[in-house]
């Protein structure tokens, strides 16, 4: 049961994330690529979280916190360079 | 760049970011983990403080130049594998003490080895983002 719900959503992630990768290649403003790599990486989380479950590893959790905590810097660093870009 | 969402949000995260440091830095020796991914962390939150309040914040943040915390760090790495050489052993032998300590476990070599690393990817790192940012 919980094999098929693990296999369905680490299908649906992985669509997900071709979705963005497709954004990040052709998102017409700079902006729009931060957000899609910002969402890659949180789809990121979710897939190393799923794939924890499905090999019985809780070490993998470790990394998609320390994944969650890294991730968002570089979106605030790009949103700091654009700010100062625009100015 | 003044954000009060930014502000604010860090008020919770840093913590949690430095706490979570000391507990990579800590659990190094037997779990994923150890003075690099620790040493990143806690630059990461150094690096957030920098990008929400300027530059002249986070080196006070630091409190020590980052150039001498990188030195310092790699005199303390050298200086863990020196108990090693004076009990007749090779250099950069692992030695641990019986006694074990709440928190952290056993103390050894192994550990200041860590926290030598930590403190050379700390300032490494800090000192990086804060002359990129002094740059421009």
């Amino acid at each position: 049961m919980i094999s098929t719900a693990l296999n369905i959503s680490l299908g649906m992630i992985s669509l997900s994330m071709i979705l963005i990768i497709l954004r990040v290649l052709r998102g017409p403003s700079l902006a729009d690529r931060v957000t899609a790599l910002d969402i890659l990486m949180t789809t990121g989380i979710g897939f190393i979280a799923i794939y924890s479950i499905y090999s019985n590893n809780d070490i993998f959790i470790d990394v998609a916190v320390i994944l969650a905590l890294i991730a968002f810097v570089g979106t605030i660093a790009f949103s700091y360079f654009i700010n100062r870009e625009n100015r | 760049m003044r954000s009060l969402i930014l502000n604010t949000a860090l008020r919770f995260i840093a913590p949690i970011m430095f706490l979570f440091s000391f507990f990579l830095l800590v659990r190094g020796h037997n779990n994923p983990g150890g003075g690099f991914i620790a040493g990143l962390v806690a630059a990461a939150a150094i690096t957030l403080y920098t990008l929400s309040s300027g530059v002249s914040y986070g080196r006070r943040l630091l409190q020590i130049d980052a150039r001498l915390l990188t030195g310092s760090g790699l005199l303390l790495a050298l200086i863990s594998g020196i108990p090693a050489i004076t009990s007749g052993q090779s250099f950069m032998t692992g030695l641990w003490l019986e006694k074990t300590i709440i928190v952290i476990g056993k103390l050894g070599t192994p550990i200041l080895f860590d926290a030598g690393v930590f403190m050379v990817v700390l300032g490494i790192t800090s000192n990086i983002i804060f002359e990129l940012m002094e740059h421009n």
